[in-house]
């Protein structure tokens, strides 16, 4: 039993997971389930790319995608399958587990070689603290979060091969697909992040908020009840656990808390300055520098200086 | 019809302390995650449309009896629990399975509803991996179900996209954070909470031989923080702190 098996439904994904391989020092093997495009990417960076056409088999399906995976996983006998953390790949990720009996980790963050085991680095109780974990059976299944590896540079030397299994009837049926809307921002890439949480008070300032970003280069963020709540911003801005990791040089924090599920995907910043009215706000700990003031007056004064 | 609801007891993390970079478990009192509140409030919210008797299944230590009247309270009608102090060291293999079983001990089932993650560990597999011992087709991240006679329609929130899809039943669904707001309980309902029915079980009336730990755990600390917290006085003491963290004006 040797090598890895990597497969996203996303082909940008797919590829961090190339990265991601190349820390297990395994001969490694790519999946692409009726993707043409994305089997050919995946060449173009020098995998060795299996291709599974098969009409019946519907991504929606996860039960179907993981038979036919498991199958795969039989033919490959890999030590380790590696699937991206996204939504599809942790719903996938413990149905294929239980298929073929192995353990598995979700959101892991970095794969680290010690003592000739693989330890997966993952946020546990809700970010408050960092695990360092190993999964001890035959085949082990890792799903890695997006933007922890880079996409490599296009090498060559892959090849693309068949590959074919069976499809069991299904007993789940797509009935539509709608594109989410989005802006298209890449809140986990930007360099400086200005990040707002409930203590903005109405949408209005919002307007103030953008225009700052704009003047400093930023991308705006926020913690999830702005997004989900009160819906003043798109999910994709979204901090934290359930939405961005960030690693930006600075990250301007307005009105945040700073709670674990949210400081998770900011406390890799640079310098992180933070901004709250109340003088004991625990954000403060997180923060480099913090200023104690009341955004309504603070954001009006900022932009003006700025 | 029976909606099976599978909740978790977690310790409540908002009071969880760090000492020496360990996190400090012992004495924080038990809850429920706010996901699996989401799953409780879509099974009462079926059982209210389809008259369909929802039943609450959760393993855990000998705090779960107690933990668990909340979830009654809200709407459940009984509870089948499985108490063991053994439960706090499987991981979400075992536990899957002693689920699976606990469900398979109930008949005339349409729908078993899981949260996407649980409150502390939040690794989302515990549902998928039911799903996959029962042999019953799922949908994870759902944002609404409605169920027709034999199927289930369900629309996902997925990462690209929204997708619908129907499910023939019996089916799991594995819901979204926060798709609902999870009813609160009146004290009368809470009172009455605990007269409602439950069946009470160990790990030995399951019949399952017990299997390795898959994941071992190297450490779990908290990252070291070393922010300076330098307290500033004034909108321009700050914009210099931006500048010198290499903002640039544009
Ligand atoms: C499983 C799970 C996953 C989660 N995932 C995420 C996630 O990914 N991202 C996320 O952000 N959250 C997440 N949360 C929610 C998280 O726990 C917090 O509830 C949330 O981050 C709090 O948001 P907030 O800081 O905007 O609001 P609050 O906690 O309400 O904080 C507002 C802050 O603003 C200050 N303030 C108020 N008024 C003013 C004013 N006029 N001027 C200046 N300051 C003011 C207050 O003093 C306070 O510090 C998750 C929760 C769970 C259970
Ligand atoms: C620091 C630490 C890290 C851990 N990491 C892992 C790990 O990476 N992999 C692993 O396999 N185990 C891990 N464990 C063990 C894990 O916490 C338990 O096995 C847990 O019961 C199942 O995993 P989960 O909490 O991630 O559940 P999830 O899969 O996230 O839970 C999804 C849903 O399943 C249902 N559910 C889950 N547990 C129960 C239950 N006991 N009773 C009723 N319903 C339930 C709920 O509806 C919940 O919303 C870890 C434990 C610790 C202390």
């Amino acid at each position: 039993m040797l090598g890895v098996l990597v497969w996203s439904v996303q082909t940008k994904l797919a590829c961090e997971l190339l990265s991601a391989a190349r820390e297990i020092d395994q001969e490694v093997f790519a999946l692409a389930i009726n993707d043409d495009a994305q089997a050919e990417s995946l060449a173009q960076k020098g995998a060795q790319v299996f291709r599974l056409n098969n009409q019946s088999l519907e991504i929606a399906n996860t039960a179907s995608i993981a038979h036919a995976i498991s199958q795969v996983v039989n033919q490959l006998n890999p030590e380790y399958i590696l699937l991206s953390s996204n939504r599809r790949g942790k719903e996938l990720a413990g149905r294929l587990a239980q298929i073929i009996n192995a353990g598995c980790l979700s959101d892991v963050r970095a794969l680290v070689s010690s003592d000739g085991q693989i330890e997966c680095v993952r946020n546990a109780l809700g970010g408050a603290t960092i695990a360092h974990q190993v999964i001890k059976t035959q085949q082990k299944l890792i799903a890695i979060s997006a933007n922890c590896y880079e996409v490599p540079s296009d090498q060559g030397g892959g090849q693309v091969q068949d590959i074919s299994v069976k499809v069991e009837d299904s007993k789940l049926r797509l009935l539509s697909t709608q594109g989410k809307p989005s802006e298209g921002v890449d809140i986990s890439s930007a360099e400086v992040v200005v990040a707002v949480g409930q203590g903005l008070e109405n949408e209005e300032l919002l307007e103030t908020v953008n225009k700052i970003a704009n003047q400093i280069g930023g991308i705006v963020g926020c913690t999830k009840p702005i997004a989900t709540d009160r819906k003043w911003l798109g999910e994709e801005r979204i901090i934290g656990l359930s939405g961005a990791t960030c690693k930006p040089n600075v990250a301007l924090l307005l009105g945040t808390s700073g709670q674990v599920q949210f400081s998770v995907g900011i406390r890799d910043a640079d310098t992180i300055v933070a901004v709250d009215k109340d003088d004991q706000a625990n954000v403060f700990t997180l923060a480099d520098y913090y200023l104690v003031a009341d955004l309504n007056d603070f954001l009006p004064k900022l932009s003006t200086s700025l | 019809m029976k909606c099976i609801v599978a909740l978790k007891q977690i310790p409540d993390l908002q009071q969880l302390r760090i000492r020496n970079r360990e996190p400090v478990l012992n004495d924080i009192p038990y809850t429920l995650g706010a996901i699996d509140k989401n799953a409780l409030e879509l099974g009462v919210q079926l059982k209210e449309e389809l008259d369909w008797e929802v039943v609450v299944i959760s393993a855990g230590n000998e705090e779960l009896e107690d933990t668990i009247k909340e979830a009654l309270a809200g709407g459940a009608d009984n509870s089948f629990l499985l108490i063991d102090n053994q439960i706090d060291q499987m991981d979400s293999a075992e536990i899957a399975s002693l689920l699976a079983e606990m469900i398979r001990r109930s008949e005339d089932i349409g729908l078993a509803i899981f949260g996407e993650g649980s409150g502390d560990n939040y690794t989302g597999q515990v549902g998928s991996r039911v799903a996959e011992i029962l042999g019953w087709p799922q949908a994870g991240y759902a944002t609404s179900v409605s169920v027709d006679g034999s199927t289930a329609k369900v629309t996902r929130a997925l990462d690209d996209c929204i997708e619908e899809v129907e499910l023939d039943l019996p089916a799991v669904i594995i819901v979204s954070a926060g798709l609902n707001t999870p009813r609160i309980p009146s004290v009368m309902q809470i009172l009455k909470a605990g007269k409602l029915p439950k069946e009470i079980i160990t790990l030995d009336d399951l019949s399952l031989v017990s299997s390795a730990n898959q994941i071992e755990t190297v450490s779990n600390l908290a990252p070291i923080a070393e922010r300076k917290q330098i307290k500033i006085g004034s909108v321009d003491e700050l914009l210099n702190c931006l500048e010198s963290a290499g903002v640039e004006r544009r």
